[in-house]
């Protein structure tokens, strides 16, 4: 844990000196959310039901491109080598580099969600912290997955386009209940969402857990 | 664990189809420096690559301190220094950060005193705030050998250090690896540069397709010497 902790703050300290992943993601989620919100020019009757597909389709696009910042990180000057030589478990780069991710992924997420509400004329104050805990569970299930596959993409020479195709179908059972989940959440409450976050949760638990264990076959040769 | 600091026995390894290593003897013992010679595409990064614990042999063993290295990788790899061919630092954080960095995963003890000598040992004291990126390849060369040495480790694994760096950064870089070898480091250490390896070899060898072809104990190793030897293997007459 200990391991993980020092890789986080030096990520996080790299990304607040450069603020290149950042700024990127932001805008390009901003970019999301306003395109996908005026193509639709929604009444409020539908704009809960547009709303999540506008989140997780930003989230997902953002994300991708943040996960293969925080993996050209450690490509550059070859710094995984610096990394893979240290007496630590390789499965605690991937716990740095998950936490990393997640965090970079909340900072969009806080941006991109009071926006999508915003273009929408949802108010999205009374749902708050169930959609925060959605987003969190979604978030989690997506960086579990995407640093494994953002490891493994960085290995190989096309790894712009290998990284969505390796990922993206295997999102899908995050996506479907991350999207019924938000809108449970925006038309019912918490408890409507339940199963979507059953979903969410396991989802999680899954990925987390396979990382963790494939992590140190992933990088090393 | 006690035993000479690494034994190789038997090393292969192979990509896919082609076979880069095909069964490499070689010790290091203490204090002694080691100098592989061969030319691109012989296998010494991949052999490096595989003493450093950073990539698995296909065959064979490889002991490090006694311990056979793919039973307690992570013990062992707190006595190892490894510089590759590239830096292994964060262009975006200082030298100091850098170093402070790795010194936590190594839990080196008393790291602000420990990163300051080194930085001061490499030259890097005045500039050691400033940011990687800025530094040119002399000044990453010798941060990266003081981040290998940061964990006072007992072997050190060099590949290429001198490469492309200019005459009086290959003559410090020399300086500071005969300071090594004096304070008991064992050293591996892959070059191209025969002149400069010969005075500061205990021992040579060369390595070809993938095999130790020749192998030298370092006394009156001259440069000629070695060059000839070099030549033949590479020619295949040897």
């Amino acid at each position: 844990m200990r391991d993980a902790l020092v890789i986080l703050a030096k990520d996080l300290r790299i990304e607040w000196r450069t603020r290149e992943g950042l700024s990127s993601v932001l805008v390009l989620g901003v970019l999301l959310v306003v395109v996908l919100t005026i193509a639709q020019d929604p009444s409020p009757e539908t704009a809960p039901t547009l709303a999540p597909g506008v989140l997780w389709a930003a989230f997902v696009l953002t994300g991708m491109l943040g996960v293969q910042r925080a993996f050209v990180l450690e490509r550059e000057n070859d710094c995984l080598a610096g990394l893979l030589t240290a007496p630590l478990d390789p499965a605690a780069i991937y716990a740095g580099k998950l936490a990393s991710n997640v965090v970079l992924l909340g900072v969009t997420q806080a941006v991109v969600v009071p926006l999508t509400g915003l273009f929408l004329h949802l108010d999205l104050v009374p749902r708050l912290p169930a959609l925060l805990l959605v987003c969190l569970l979604g978030n989690v299930g997506f960086a579990s997955l995407a640093t494994l596959f953002g490891a493994l993409a960085i290995r190989v020479r096309a790894r712009e386009i290998m990284l969505p195709l390796l990922l993206l179908p295997l999102l899908v059972p995050l996506l479907i209940g991350a999207v019924q989940a938000t809108r449970a959440v925006l038309v019912g409450g918490l408890a409507a969402a339940s199963s979507g976050l059953g979903v969410l949760a396991a989802f999680d638990v899954i990925f987390a857990v396979a990382g963790w264990l494939l992590f140190a076959y992933v990088v090393r040769d | 664990m006690v035993g000479p600091p690494l034994r190789a026995e038997g090393l292969a390894r192979r990509f896919g189809g082609m076979t880069v290593l095909a069964g490499v003897d070689l010790a290091l013992e203490t204090g002694e420096t080691v100098v592989l010679l061969g030319p691109n595409g012989a296998g010494k990064t991949t052999l490096l690559r595989i003493l450093a614990l950073l990539l698995a042999p296909t065959d064979g063993r490889l002991l490090l301190f006694g311990s056979d290295a793919a039973r307690a990788p992570a013990a062992l790899r707190r006595r190892i220094g490894y510089v590759g061919h590239e830096i292994s630092c964060y262009p975006e954080l200082s030298a100091a950060e850098n170093l402070a960095f790795y010194a936590r995963l190594f839990r080196v003890s008393e790291a602000p005193g420990r990163i300051a000598r080194l930085l001061a040992w490499a030259g890097l004291d005045g500039t050691g705030r400033r940011p990687v990126r800025t530094y040119s390849r002399g000044m990453g060369q010798r941060l990266a050998l003081a981040r290998a040495l940061l964990h006072e480790p007992d072997v050190l694994i060099l590949d290429e250090p001198v490469s492309g760096l200019d005459p009086d950064a290959v003559e410090r870089l020399q300086q500071q690896l005969l300071e090594l070898r004096a304070a008991g480091h064992s050293t591996l250490l892959a070059t191209h540069d025969v002149e400069r390896a010969a005075p500061i070899a205990s021992r040579l060898a060369i390595l070809h397709r993938g095999r130790i072809a020749w192998a030298h104990d370092g006394r009156g190793a001259d440069a000629a010497v070695i060059v000839a030897a070099y030549r033949a293997v590479v020619a295949g007459s040897a």
